[in-house]
């Protein structure tokens, strides 16, 4: 591994350097470059190749061996560039949270690779991984469970900075009070303990500590899921000043097709483990050529009774990953399956610049957006 | 985690027993009602020494027998010997080995409960041996090691540790692999944080509240299974009187004297029963859902 300097400590100074890095990416609308295809001029901030995680089950009382296996992520790869927002959505168990935590190297993956920044960080230990770890944070969805009910707020947030190593206990104080300015908390309640907050501020709290230590890349877990509406509005808007400012990627994973319409500018598409498309979000909102996210916008409810819904409904339940179906892993619920979806597993392939579908007869399923869109 | 990073922090205390917490305590019944009851029986242990009438071995062949009355409101034994100071000095030794017991309970049920719940390779074998202690009826396993080591303080203590330890351990296993899943745990590792910082930071302050219930349960046990082993000739020396002894020794006189034992007797059910309703008072109050079964 070389001493890359994003890797090396404190990647990025303070002030304007957020600014600076804006500069270095485009806004969405108009970045072109970090599309597939172009990444090999300027590697993206992150690339994930084959990712996979199988989760044993093991039964037996004193010698225990694997009865069977979760196959919670199979084969996943995408790319988030700089300033970017990737949106992952999928129903509830379909490996998201999974695939977030495994590029964080909270879990380890059973095959696959993490690039960060073009470097191989998916064998990195001790200190190695202690120093990317200032680069990468995460957001968790329940802002009660995230955040120790024995700390106070101030040594909560400070946490990374004291584990990272590097900051005087005076200049935790400084920090402390800094973000919960950034987060928009009153930096006089860093003294009190989490249980005196609301959901909501609990969660910038959780933001707070997820910027201590001036990363590049957060994943927003489910970040705003389990907030009231009026809340979740707010927080969106604080992780989008964030990125501004400070210049971040997200890996924003959640359910809510709306909340990662409004914030991404990318989405990945996942169904049991695999990836079934990738598109911009204004080709993957308008014009999705999976079966599969086709059907979830269709299950949007639609204002208005006129505009009658024009494409299958999901029926059926997702099949346990326990046991995915041979082939396409979507065939059971899917409308246009033929036999080749019961055999062969469809690889994610380019239709268009930017735009993966893993379908076999992706050409097929264009026309009109459905009535949701 | 550096020297620097546990000094200016708050006290451990302070951190351990939030103020909401003691005061939802001193409204439960049977929490107080059990402060009472042990604070009284500790505190005239505690203070055996200045308000014992006699010494507790001091013979007086003229008072043989004698039933409770206003000089000797709890008797005298076959020798003469006051039973005030003989109760008074014997709750002294009693709730001494209790409060050994509960120590070594809360060093060694807490090193081997975090180690099994929190690195999972460990947790098969330790809690295979944990089960093993566990097949063996309680008082059965003591009396079993009490007997290989010979009588004495000490053994009494090392045999009740062995049978109790194990269950403190189990509950905190249990607590440790529920506050393990938890996402501050995850956000600590994301972070960067060790396995020391995360268990001695994040996860064991966490999982205090089932231990102080279990404690408290380990102490009233442990008072118990003391004044069986004394009972059986296996506790300490005789000449010392803990409960268990003076019960062992009035057996002989039940008929005669049964103040002999009743006296004792009645210290051991108070000294229990109060431990008891002090744990199931925590237990309302910190931990709702836990039921132990010591």
């Amino acid at each position: 591994m070389s001493a890359r300097a994003p890797l090396s400590p404190n990647p990025s100074p303070p002030g304007g350097e957020g600014s600076a890095l804006d500069a270095a990416s485009p806004p969405p609308a108009g970045g072109r470059d970090r599309e597939r295809g172009s990444t090999a001029t300027t590697p993206p901030l992150l690339e994930v190749r084959g990712l996979t995680k199988h989760f044993p089950i093991r039964a037996g009382a004193i010698v225990e061996r694997e009865v069977a296996r979760v196959r919670a992520v199979d084969d996943v790869s995408f790319t988030v560039a700089r300033g970017e927002t990737l949106g992952l959505v999928g129903e509830s168990g379909c490996g998201k949270s999974t695939t977030g935590r495994l590029v964080l190297r909270l879990i380890e993956p059973t095959a696959g690779t993490i690039l960060f920044d073009g470097e191989d960080v998916t064998g990195l230990e001790g200190a190695a991984l202690r120093r990317l770890r200032r680069s990468m944070q995460i957001v968790f969805q329940d802002p009660y469970g995230a955040l120790n009910p024995r700390m106070t707020v101030e040594e909560i947030v400070v946490e990374p900075l004291v584990v990272q190593g590097g900051t005087t206990r005076a200049d935790m104080g400084r920090e402390a009070r800094r973000l919960m300015d950034l987060v928009g908390l009153p930096a006089a309640h860093v003294t009190r303990h989490p249980h005196e907050f609301s959901g909501g501020q609990r969660q910038r709290i959780g933001i707070a500590r997820a910027i201590a230590c001036r990363p590049r890349f957060v994943v927003c877990d489910e970040a705003v899921s389990a907030l009231d509406v009026s809340v979740q509005a707010q927080i969106v808007n604080l992780l989008q000043d964030l990125q501004k400012e400070l210049g971040l990627s997200y890996l924003f994973i959640a359910h809510d097709l709306a909340v990662v319409r409004h914030i991404s500018d990318r989405v990945a598409v996942m169904y049991l483990g695999n990836l079934v498309e990738v598109a911009d979000k204004r080709t993957l909102y308008t014009a999705p050529r999976h079966p599969y996210p086709q059907a979830l916008l269709a299950a949007v409810p639609v204002a208005h009774p006129r505009l009658r819904r024009t494409r299958p409904r999901l029926t059926g339940e997702v099949p346990s990953p326990l046991d995915p179906p041979p082939g396409c892993r979507f065939h059971r619920r899917c409308s246009l399956a033929e036999d080749v979806c019961r055999t062969e597993v469809p690889a994610l392939r380019d239709l268009a610049p930017g735009h993966a579908v893993a379908c076999h007869f992706a050409e097929r399923t264009g026309g009109p957006p459905p009535a949701a869109a | 985690m550096s020297a620097a990073d546990l000094a200016g922090r708050p006290g451990l205390l302070a951190r351990l027993t939030p103020g909401p917490a003691v005061r939802r305590l001193l409204r439960n019944r049977a929490f107080v009602a059990g402060l009472l009851l042990f604070g009284t029986v500790a505190i005239l242990a505690l203070l055996a020494p200045w308000i014992s009438p006699t010494d507790p071995n001091r013979m007086a062949v003229r008072f043989r027998f004698r039933e409770p009355s206003w000089d000797f409101p709890f008797g005298t034994d076959n020798l003469g010997r006051n039973m005030v100071s003989r109760v008074l000095w014997g709750g002294r030794l009693s709730l001494e080995i209790g409060l050994w017991v509960v120590m070594l309970n809360a060093v060694f049920g807490v090193v081997l409960g975090a180690a099994a719940g929190y690195f999972r390779r460990l947790d098969g074998p330790l809690m295979r041996i944990a089960d093993a202690l566990m097949a063996f009826p309680a008082v059965l396993l003591a009396i079993g090691i009490a007997a290989a080591l010979g009588p004495s303080v000490a053994t009494v203590v090392i045999a009740l540790s062995v049978v109790y330890v194990p269950r403190t351990a189990r509950v905190l296993r249990a607590s440790v692999m529920v506050v393990r899943e938890q996402d501050y745990v995850q956000a600590a590792r994301a972070a960067g944080a060790g396995d020391g910082r995360i268990l001695f930071r994040h996860i064991l302050p966490n999982c205090m509240a089932p231990l102080i219930v279990q404690l408290s349960f380990v102490f009233a046990y442990a008072i118990l299974s003391e004044a069986v082993l004394s009972f059986l000739g296996l506790g300490a020396a005789p000449t010392t009187p803990s409960w268990g002894i003076l019960i062992a020794e009035g057996r002989s006189y039940i008929r005669e004297a049964a103040w002999l034992t009743v006296v004792p007797g009645v210290a051991i059910a108070t000294t229990v029963l109060g431990l008891n309703l002090l744990g199931d008072g925590l237990r309302d109050v910190l931990d709702p859902r836990l039921k132990v079964d010591a």
